[in-house]
């Protein structure tokens, strides 16, 4: 299955990223790519099979109500690219 | 002013009301009492904390990390499902709904989507002259908050946002009713009693003040009569019940006159302006939504076995409704201080502790003191309550106490009128009632001997009263019982010693 440009664009969007016209063609053809997967997993014969949304057979990893400590607050500072007065710093981010 | 008609009465069959109907449907988030968050181990109380440092790698999105289900959120949402008696499916899952915004760190926030916790349930609300009505409460889900975004000017008039992560990951538990209200006060109504539900079964501080009970409300207009639901805004930006009731007032009118004036009504998302009282369109918030759910590959789904619900339903106080039915029943109390007594958990179970060592039945006894607590209780004690701004949680009056003070009336050792004075020195320093009246000086003196002491010292001192009382002049007993009363300092029963001052005024003429 072949993703038209648009649909490429689209996906940029949502992701915030930036493509030039040659990415596009070059990201519009991997992603073709792995969507085109779908279609031999869409042939597979899944008669009889219950639908699942998760592959492990795990349920209910829950953990008590109980706190830890947290990290200190320069150490969570620190991996932010811009910091002030104890908060993260971006972009005005409009209301 | 067709207008103002409707935004008035939006419920009655007056026939300028009646051309529309208003359909409004509530989304509420509140954020739950959980010790720690979420997903992660930090703890959820950051209200008072110094910013960012409620923060781990989970909660802050660093790759590789493992978020966990907080066992005890998933109890509370079933509880207050239940409550809201919703339907608990056996099997439910999270996902991942996304949107990029600073506020939310992993760019992805951990919802549910199409298997959520419950669904199908209603809650039952009274507006004041109208007949109860059930309003549909489509689901009750679990979800995390997001972290919290502040704004910035700084001298150069540049903007920027500054991020607090404290708030990410506290567990939101969201409840979408049906768009089953009809009128801003049946909206308002709804909301009282959620929150009420949820501040009984101790899941939520439920303050919308505080930020941690929030709503958005969909309202929509249609012809009377009409079955399709007109196109729906969604109202956002309400800080208070009274911005939310205002907020949907202003719609009402807004969409009222839009409609009379042939406009079609876009679907759009509008904020509430306090300072103007008005809606305003955010347009540019109107892309369309692009969530891309899937579910969470990192969290296992979550069953619920019936006995697991029962165990949980187990767990649940008596409900606000219920509470207030018993109360009338079984203490004989009319439906408006049943409905005042119930209004919260802690005033309530003051009441029943108050009266319990008269217990309940329904001999004259038992009656006579649960109707006196109810009025003590909504009476002076609300009145000192409500002017020092403080909770009944936090009164320093003992519920066994108040019984006392009741009971000290009952027996005559203080008069009504002292007991009040009794009870202000019970609620400002804590003490019982024998202390207080002891310190003051303020039993009642109904031995006759002490009055009739009193009562001759009145005469004595009084000839030209006394004189004229036996003259026939009426009035002058009222002075010379005034004048016993001062002596006593109110101490001495009225009645009492104005049969005695009587008798000794009467038998001397
Ligand atoms: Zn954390």
């Amino acid at each position: 299955m072949k993703l038209e440009r648009d649909a490429v664009l689209h996906i940029a969007r949502l992701a915030r990223i930036a493509l030039s016209d040659e990415e596009i063609e070059t990201f519009g053809a991997q992603l073709s790519e792995i969507i085109g997967h779908f279609d031999t997993l869409n042939a597979v014969d899944t008669e009889g099979v219950e639908p699942t949304a998760h592959t492990l057979p795990l349920r209910n990893v829950m953990v008590d109500d109980v706190s830890r400590p947290s990290l200190p607050q320069d150490e969570v500072l620190a991996l932010a690219p811009l910091a002030e007065d104890g908060y993260l710093r971006v972009r005005a981010v409009l209301e | 002013m067709r207008a103002a008609a409707s935004r008035v009465l939006p419920m009655t069959t007056t026939p300028i009301a009646a051309k529309y109907e208003t359909v409004i449907g509530l989304e509420v988030h509140v954020q739950l009492l959980t010790e720690r968050k979420m997903f992660c181990g930090c703890n959820a109380a950051y209200a008072d904390a110094v910013p960012n440092t409620h923060v781990c790698p989970v909660c802050m999105a660093l790759p590789g990390v493992l978020p966990v289900i907080n066992r005890k959120a998933v109890e509370y949402t079933v509880m207050a499902a239940l409550a809201l008696n919703c339907e608990i499916p056996q099997f439910s899952k999270f996902d991942r709904k996304n949107y990029p915004y600073p506020d939310l760190l992993k760019g992805y926030q951990i919802s549910q989507y199409d298997l959520p916790l419950s669904q199908g349930g209603w809650l039952e609300i009274e507006v004041e002259g109208h007949e109860p009505r059930r309003v549909g409460i489509e689901r009750c889900h679990l979800e995390e908050d997001t972290a919290r975004l502040t704004h910035r000017t700084d001298a150069a008039g540049e903007s920027h946002s500054l991020i607090d992560m404290n708030r990410s990951g506290v567990p939101l538990m969201e409840i979408v009713s049906a768009p089953d209200m009809r009128s801003p006060e049946e909206a308002r109504e709804y909301l009282v009693k959620l929150r009420q539900i949820l501040r009984y079964i101790g899941v939520s501080k439920a303050n919308m003040e505080e930020g941690n009970f929030r709503c958005d409300a969909n309202i929509s207009l249609r012809p009377a009569g009409a079955s399709e639901y007109g196109a729906k805004v969604e109202v956002k930006n309400m800080n208070s019940f009274r911005a939310v009731y205002h907020a949907l007032q202003h719609e009402v009118v807004r969409q009222t006159a839009e409609l009379d004036a042939g406009h079609r009504i876009p679907q759009e998302t509008r904020g509430w302006v306090e300072a103007d009282g008005r809606t305003v369109s955010q347009r540019s918030k109107e892309q369309a939504h692009d969530y891309r759910y899937f579910p969470e590959p990192d969290l296992p789904p979550v069953t619920l076995a019936p006995a697991d619900v029962d165990a949980i339903r187990a767990r649940l106080p008596e409900l606000p409704d219920a509470k207030m039915r018993r109360f009338e029943g079984e203490y004989g109390l009319t439906r408006y201080e049943a409905n005042l007594l119930c209004e919260s958990r802690a005033r309530a179970d003051y009441y029943e502790a108050a009266v319990a060592p008269a217990g309940a039945g329904a001999d004259d006894a038992s009656r006579r003191y649960a109707k006196q607590v109810a009025n003590w209780m909504l009476g002076d004690f609300a009145r000192l309550l409500n002017a020092a701004g403080s909770d009944i949680a936090d009164a320093r009056v003992a519920p066994a106490d108040l019984h006392a003070l009741i009971a000290l009336i009952e027996d005559g050792t203080i008069s009504g009128k002292i007991a009040k004075s009794v009870f202000e020195a019970m609620f400002d320093s804590g003490k019982p009632p024998a202390t207080v009246i002891d310190e003051l000086g303020l039993s009642q003196i109904s031995a006759a001997d002490e009055i009739s002491g009193i009562v001759d010292a009145v005469i004595a001192r009084n000839e030209k009263p006394v004189a004229d009382y036996r003259a026939g002049k009426q009035e002058a007993l009222k002075f010379l019982v005034g004048q016993a009363m001062r002596e006593t300092r109110g101490r001495a029963n009225p009645a009492t010693l104005t049969e005695i001052l009587k008798a000794k005024l009467d038998a001397k003429a």
